[in-house]
């Protein structure tokens, strides 16, 4: 097989594992933006915040040492234990939910029924507020994530594609990983939303507010639990991003990211954001290694965004997203 | 034959028997700022009996039914529920003391299924925690065979089976109105509202809607409200009739009381001013 073939195709493999933690952002956004019309700008921060929730009660780290330090005089920093990562991840979760309990009640409750850029403007608001409020939580240096996931080169994949080929793949370990962890999270969510009480109420009141409270559905407690897994998909996706780069507030930026894998997959289908997601991943690699090469490289940086303008201008619903139909 | 209507109940010409209050309206006035949409306003709806508030557009029927509905919340007045008051209320409490609607627009769930929207209106019924529903085992499972049996109950009663696994957008403005009372009603329902159920309808569905409205009050026993502004509907349908005009009552009785009435003359036919 030609060389060139071998290279595309390990890059195709690897661009779709980092299409996967693109989907796992985007689904974030799909969520909330079903369930309630808003577009969550602060999504990105919600990752943050959940990966430095991970590792600060992990690693048995003192919330607000700086600001408790300052004003008593102390020098606190660490609790001196640490604390066994399935507790710690489900501590995180704990924390999540509040954040979307304290967001429904202190934010979205006083904005009800104000036009959508409002609720836009509000969580923009959000996004700066957690910016200094999760450095303050937790402080600011570079965090090492370490959940123990696996990483590295898979050597399977390397001796068994080299057996065959004569040329070993590499694809990473906690790429795998992540896969594994989107897919096994979109089908419960999937199944949640299909198969429950609970997600059918959510499915009701992502399609009519009147209605839904017509049959007794709390739109506030809807809410709260939207949210709540819109925070645990981003601890999910904290994890990932988390262990693979390190956990600090620049992370929030991978968010942008999943601005044009919505505009690919559409923004109200789950299904989009992870399809969505994967074509953007394996697009900016492919194009990064057929075209790179011809104007200098560093492709990846506008590529996603110029295949979103794309797509705006001849599907601007999405690949996936409900069909746009104006009646005069 | 002469009927008491102040009994605590009594039995109809054709057989069915109207029991004790179930809601109460007492001196209710809503205000939209300067506005008055609804002007100390006082009815009484009875349980079993078919309810009708008609008016001429923007007489303040669709005003009185959300804040029966809890939809909006009156500045002055009391709502009594089955004897109690009723304290200050979101819809969708109202909607689990058993209170079910229908609106004007039609507010359903485009995206669902019909069978999935009129299962929607049984979603209080169902009280298996997630853990149940995961395993869907015992109560879970009970839970939602029964709720799928009841919808079916419903579903053949409206007639609506051969489009129960089509998604509600695709259908026409009749059969919504229909899939819209099929949810309401599938809440089982102590007293449901109807708001203008036969609004942009043509002759033949008229008379289906009449009729099963009138069914639903037979079979069911299901007490129901409804708006109209077609009269000559209402009169056929109802027990007892409010008129409005211009958010006041100008009238309450039988169907031929309100017809006899001067003052519906008036609003309806309009009143010279010499």
């Amino acid at each position: 097989m030609p060389e060139q073939l071998l290279f595309a195709m390990e890059v195709t493999l690897n661009g779709l594992m980092a299409g996967v933690l693109y989907a796992l952002v985007a689904l974030g956004f799909v969520l909330i933006f079903k369930a309630s019309g808003i577009f969550n700008f602060a999504q990105g921060m919600l990752v943050v915040f959940a990966a430095m929730t991970l590792v600060g009660v992990q690693t048995g780290q003192i919330p607000f040492a700086h600001l408790i330090n300052t004003i008593f005089g102390t020098k606190v920093h660490h609790f001196g234990w640490t604390v066994p990562t399935i507790l710690a991840i489900i501590v995180a979760g704990a924390a999540m939910v509040f954040v979307a309990w304290v967001i429904e009640k202190y934010i979205l409750q006083h904005l009800i029924g104000q036009p959508d850029i409002i609720l836009f403007m509000a969580t923009i608001g959000m996004w700066y507020f957690m910016h200094g409020f999760a450095p303050l939580m937790w402080g600011s240096e570079v965090m090492k994530l370490d959940v123990g996931l696996a990483q590295g080169i898979n050597e399977t994949i390397d001796t068994t594609t080299y057996n065959w080929f004569g040329y070993g793949f590499f694809i990473d370990n906690l790429d795998i990983v992540a896969a594994i962890v989107a897919a096994l999270l979109v089908t419960a969510l999937v199944l949640f939303s299909q198969y429950t009480k609970q997600g059918r109420a959510l499915r009701a009141v992502a399609d009519d507010h009147s209605a839904a409270l017509s049959v007794g559905i709390s739109l506030r407690f809807i809410w709260v639990l939207v949210w709540s897994i819109a925070g645990f998909v981003a601890l999910v996706a904290g994890i990932m991003w988390g262990s693979k780069s390190g956990v600090q507030i620049s992370l929030a930026e991978v968010a942008l990211k999943a601005l044009p894998v919505l505009m690919l997959g559409g923004f109200t289908s789950i299904p989009g954001a992870i399809i969505g997601g994967l074509i953007i991943g394996v697009g900016e690699q492919l194009f990064e290694f057929a075209v790179g090469p011809l104007v200098g490289g560093a492709t990846q940086a506008w590529f996603a965004y110029v295949l979103a303008l794309v797509f705006l201008i001849f599907r601007p619903q999405g690949l996936f997203g409900e069909k746009i139909i104006e009646r005069v | 034959m002469t009927t008491d209507m102040n009994a605590d109940s009594y039995v109809t010409e054709d057989g069915r028997t109207i029991g004790p209050v179930v809601m109460d309206l007492k001196n209710i006035t809503l205000r939209f700022g300067g506005v008055v949409a609804i002007k100390d306003i006082s009815f009484d709806i009875r349980e079993g009996e078919i309810r009708a508030i008609i008016g001429p557009n923007g007489a303040g029927k669709s005003s009185m039914l959300n804040v029966i509905s809890g939809f909006y919340k009156p500045q002055e007045g009391e709502v009594w529920f089955r004897g109690s008051k009723r304290p200050p209320m979101r819809p969708y409490q109202v909607a689990r003391q058993g209170l079910a609607r229908t609106f004007q627009n039609i507010a359903l769930f485009e995206g669902m299924t019909v069978l999935d929207n009129i299962m929607t209106g049984r979603l209080n019924k169902m009280n298996a925690n997630l853990f149940q529903q995961a395993i869907w085992k015992g109560k879970a499972e009970r839970e939602e065979l029964e709720n799928r049996e009841a919808c079916e109950k419903v579903i053949d009663f409206l007639e609506i089976q051969h489009i129960r696994k089509t998604p509600v957008g695709r259908l026409p403005y009749g059969l919504k109105k229909r899939v819209e009372l099929a949810r309401a009603l599938a809440a089982e329902p102590s007293l449901l509202l109807l708001d203008e159920p036969m609004a942009g309808m043509n002759v033949e569905e008229k008379e289906d809607m009449s009729r099963f409205i009138l069914d639903m009050n037979d079979e069911f026993g299901t007490t129901i409200a409804l708006i109209e502004h077609d009269m000559g509907v209402v009169m056929d349908l109802s027990d007892r009739v409010v008129v409005m005009d211009y958010g006041k009552k100008i009238g309450d009785g039988t169907p031929d009381e309100v017809r006899n009435n001067q003052d519906v003359i008036d609003a309806y036919l309009g009143v010279s001013h010499d």
